[in-house]
């Protein structure tokens, strides 16, 4: 793992990963909303409301997916003093923030014409809701201290106990009545796949533009900060010499 | 003992127990969740005529019952069933057979008085030919909408299937 710890090395592997994650994700991105938008049927009950899915489920998935990464870097940064677990949990927050946004407005959206509201605080929204706090609270504890060490100290230690939201989240349609319907996609479950293929198509594809567009903003952004804490030493070497 | 392992350790406990804490405080709280009560859930629990909750299942086959704005209707889970009437306009997913949820209270007969109506969608997305193939081939009750109303029916799922 501490392979991975030195910046020099790391930039090399970002910088080789880059151009084939931005291809996946133009790729995903067209196939994705071409079908989303165009080529996939209707519904035989929400009719063509139905396209909103495919927005508002690949970003819930996003918003979970990139807390799990951040809680898992925020705590390899707390143990192992990993100078990259660091920066990427640091990076991830606010992609995971917009899309946990992005999931509860379409949601919204979708919700005013088919349940009838735009809002209601049953587990599945409500915990949701939370996911996007947690968030915004790790950002904001984060950048709170003028020691960045302290800072990333405290945020990793939110990042870690907000964790027990994530299985809340999932699972808060099976444990308690909610309005929320339960998952459509679900493999182990009993369940199964409740999605017809053509729908799966836009789904899958978008899920992956999404998956792609993270990591590609992930390596950006850890390369935008080793870039940025080299200026800082630079700037305190000058200072003090 | 190093750091590193000491700090592995300390986080992994302190995880574990967070874990159990939550589960604890969930498992205590737990009907204070539901945003729902189905009908028979109301026949294991004493709500009193005038008290406000919200009530859920699915809307009987050929129980709506239309007069002017004003609407009748049976809630049931297939085992319980409580009759609702409500003035106002529905939400467009509304139909026989699908699933509510609806805020108001019962009075001294049992009857529901509804101030609001909010359609419960189900987990089940296909296109309308395949909705029609399904119906056509007899497949419809046991792949969609009887699934729902046996093992999705709220209240009932908890206590007895499983």
């Amino acid at each position: 793992m501490h392979r991975y710890a030195n910046p020099t090395r790391f930039l090399r592997i970002a910088n080789a990963i880059l151009p084939w994650s931005t291809g996946v994700m133009v790729i995903a991105f067209a196939v994705g909303l071409s079908y989303a938008l165009v080529f996939s049927p209707p519904d035989y009950q929400q009719s063509e409301t139905v396209r909103i899915m495919y927005v508002h489920v690949p970003s819930a998935w996003m918003g979970l997916f990139v807390y799990t990464a951040m809680a898992i870097a925020s705590g390899v940064a707390l143990i192992w003093r990993h100078p990259v677990a660091d920066l990427s949990a640091r990076c991830s927050a606010p992609v995971g923030a917009a899309f946990t946004f992005i999931c509860l407005v379409t949601g919204a959206l979708w919700g005013k014409p088919m349940w009838g509201t735009w809002w209601v605080w049953d587990a599945r929204l409500t915990s949701m809701l939370i996911l996007l706090f947690l968030y915004l609270g790790y950002m904001a504890l984060a950048n709170a201290f003028d020691d960045r060490q302290r800072g990333a100290k405290a945020a990793a230690v939110l990042a870690l106990v907000g964790w027990v939201n994530i299985p809340i989240i999932k699972f808060s349609v099976d444990w308690w009545n909610t309005l929320h319907q339960p998952a459509s996609v679900n493999p182990v479950g009993e369940s199964g796949i409740a999605i017809d293929g053509a729908m799966l198509i836009p789904l899958f594809a978008m899920a992956i533009a999404f998956k792609a567009y993270y990591v590609t903003t992930l390596l950006m952004g850890i390369r935008r900060e080793i870039a940025a804490a080299k200026v800082r030493s630079l700037r305190l070497v000058d200072v003090q010499g | 003992m190093t750091r590193k392992k000491q700090r592995l350790y300390f986080i992994g406990l302190g995880m574990l127990a967070l874990g159990g804490a939550t589960a604890l405080v969930l498992t205590a709280i737990g009907d204070n969740l539901l945003y729902f009560y189905s009908p028979t859930d109301l026949t294991e629990r004493e709500v009193a005529p005038g008290q406000r909750f919200r009530l859920g299942g699915l809307v009987e086959e050929g129980s709506v019952d239309k007069d002017g704005e004003t609407i009748r209707f049976v809630v049931t889970d297939m085992v319980h069933t409580v009759p609702v009437t409500y003035t106002g306009i529905l939400p467009d997913l509304f139909r026989e057979g699908q699933g509510v949820v609806t805020e108001g209270q019962l009075d001294m007969n049992g009857l529901f008085t509804a101030a609001s109506v909010l359609a419960k969608h189900d987990e089940n997305y296909m296109p309308p030919e395949v909705a029609d193939a399904l119906k056509k081939s007899g497949h419809w009750e046991e792949g969609v909408a009887g699934a729902e109303a046996a093992a999705k029916a709220p209240g009932n799922a908890e206590p007895s299937s499983h």
